[in-house]
């Protein structure tokens, strides 16, 4: 405990810090997007609703996640060395990779908890137009068989809610954590949080375009030696974020086997516990 | 840049080269369970404009789709029904496991655009009215046939295909292979076995294969001695000359 206590006490500052800038508030353009979103789809099907429904919302929910991991990650070395704390934290018994864990695990904490109020916000939602969507079908279907009602109420549940949305978010959260992480790494040797965000971001691109490279560079086509070298060098320096991105074919009812969810869970802790390692061995040698 | 840049840079790479084989096996799983499948080609660059492709690229794909969804039915409001079928195309391509939208898709063009069409006031030939009305039902056959293409582990798409073709095109023998494909798959609805054997008793030369397979269906128990099975089954009892011991009356007394 003795040991932990630090690190524990840096991620619950950083955690509280955060909160106080406000940083949930964009959970309420997150609740306008989402019920704004149900309440203009009533012209659409209800399958075409639901699929938006889930569309927007998991997007926005990535989108989100995405953003705070950076800004929040890019922010907090430089804030925390104009504010003085960081020489005050350092001055004591504290381990300079101890004062970086602390600050990855606040905002992993952010993270999660931003992920689990989207998650919440968004099933009510679903919960709420599904149940609407169901009244509706059994009162248009009163005098139908049996049969005839059971398949229409199947038809409205199997467009709602689908348990492989729960994995498909966690990747979510997985893949958010992965961009914090190397957001930190990018941090521990920037000189300024602006070149750090541009940093982020242009690698939160490539990153996607990291499996492009990586089949071109692997594939042996006939092409000039640079190009190819280019293409390896992507493929290797970059982590593969497309390898994240399993919620555009869950919301279109692809079912994720437990195997592919577990090893691509694993390659993002993998590549979270490399960013961070790299960073505490940057930050270490840092002049502050 | 000091020693510790260098040398986390090299321990980036050396992690890089090592966790390459990895990420292949990871994208071999994910395609293998129908993850991955969108061809984000220089074709469909064009259609969605450099923003789009971006979005498209950096993992926003779905919402990509629900926006132009939405647009295509702004279009469908204002019958363009050309707009409308180069919109379905893009989120189709864009979403190629949503079966909403291939089943939507396929809907608008097959029913609403080709109905359009034949009554095209602007149009005078009534020849050419026709042929834009197959060009759509086409279209909206296309639709459905690229979408079971891209979800054949799953019965929906082969079930409106076989509509499509029942109730547009009238060929029966299609329609029944349709259904029969989609009755197939574990999670079919009981329907899909019905109509299979109802289009088989439309398609000639299959009469009496079409009376076997229904009345197997009837076999199987009150789940399935729907009112209209029993009908057609009386019905070609009596086409096909079916001798009364084998009739399903016979078998209903004992």
């Amino acid at each position: 405990m003795k040991s932990t206590g630090p690190t524990l006490a840096i991620a619950r500052n950083t955690f509280t810090e955060l909160v106080r800038q406000k940083v949930f508030f964009f959970l309420l353009i997150f609740a306008l997007l989402v019920i704004g979103n149900s309440a203009f789809m009533a012209k659409f099907s209800f399958q075409e609703q639901f699929q938006m429904l889930k569309d927007i919302s998991l997007g926005a929910m990535s989108v989100f996640t995405s953003l705070i991991a950076i800004l929040a990650t890019a922010n907090f070395l430089p804030k925390d060395m104009e504010d003085r704390t960081i020489y005050t934290l350092l001055a004591k018994p504290v381990p300079r990779y101890r004062y970086l864990l602390g600050k990855l695990l606040g905002i992993l904490a952010l993270l999660g908890a931003a992920t689990l109020l989207m998650t919440a916000l968004f099933l009510i939602t679903l919960w709420l137009r599904e149940n609407s969507v169901l009244a509706e079908t059994r009162a248009q279907l009163a005098a139908a068989t049996p049969e005839e009602q059971s398949l229409a109420i199947k038809e409205v549940t199997d467009a709602t809610f689908n348990i492989n949305l729960l994995p498909g978010i966690a990747v979510i959260f997985i893949k958010s954590a992965l961009l914090a992480s190397m957001t930190l790494f990018i941090s521990s040797f920037a000189t300024s949080s602006i070149f750090t965000i541009l940093m982020a971001s242009a690698l939160y691109f490539i990153g996607h375009l990291q499996t492009t490279a990586r089949e071109y560079w692997l594939s042996g086509t006939a092409v000039e030696w640079w190009s190819r070298l280019l293409a390896a060098s992507v493929a290797i320096l970059f982590p593969d974020l497309q390898a994240f991105n399993l919620t555009d074919d869950i919301i279109a009812g692809t079912a994720v086997p437990l195997a592919l969810f577990l090893n691509t869970a694993g390659l993002g802790i993998l590549y979270v516990a490399v960013y961070f390692a790299l960073a505490a061995l940057v930050f270490s040698g840092r002049e502050l | 840049m000091n020693a510790r840049k260098f040398a986390a840079l090299g321990l980036l790479c050396l992690f890089g080269g090592a966790a390459l084989p990895l990420q292949f096996r990871l994208q071999c799983e994910a395609q293998a369970a129908h993850f991955h499948k969108t061809a984000l080609s220089i074709d469909l660059r064009e259609r969605i404009g450099q923003a789009g492709f971006l979005a498209a690229l950096s993992g926003f794909r779905s919402p990509l789709a629900a926006l132009l969804w939405i647009e295509a039915h702004t279009a469908w409001e204002n019958t363009e029904w050309g707009r409308m079928a180069g919109l379905f195309e893009t989120v189709t391509t864009l979403q190629p496991r949503s079966l909403p939208y291939w089943d939507m898709a396929a809907w608008h063009m097959a029913w609403n655009a080709s109905v359009a069409a034949l009554q095209n006031e602007k149009q005078p030939s009534e020849a050419l009215r026709i042929r834009a009305q197959r060009a759509y039902i086409q279209l909206g056959k296309d639709f459905l046939e690229r979408g079971i293409l891209n979800n054949p582990d799953r019965p929906q798409l082969h079930i409106q295909l076989g509509v499509l073709l029942r109730d547009k095109l009238e060929d029966h023998c299609g329609a029944a292979e349709e259904f029969l494909k989609a009755s197939k798959y574990p999670d079919a609805p009981p329907y899909s076995a019905r109509f299979a054997g109802y289009e088989m008793a439309k398609c000639p030369g299959r009469e009496r294969e079409a009376y076997d397979y229904l009345k197997n269906l009837y076999n199987e128990g009150e789940k399935q001695r729907l009112p209209s099975l029993i009908n057609l089954l009386r019905e070609m009892e009596n086409k096909l000359e079916i001798p009364e011991s084998e009739r399903i009356e016979f078998h209903a007394s004992h």
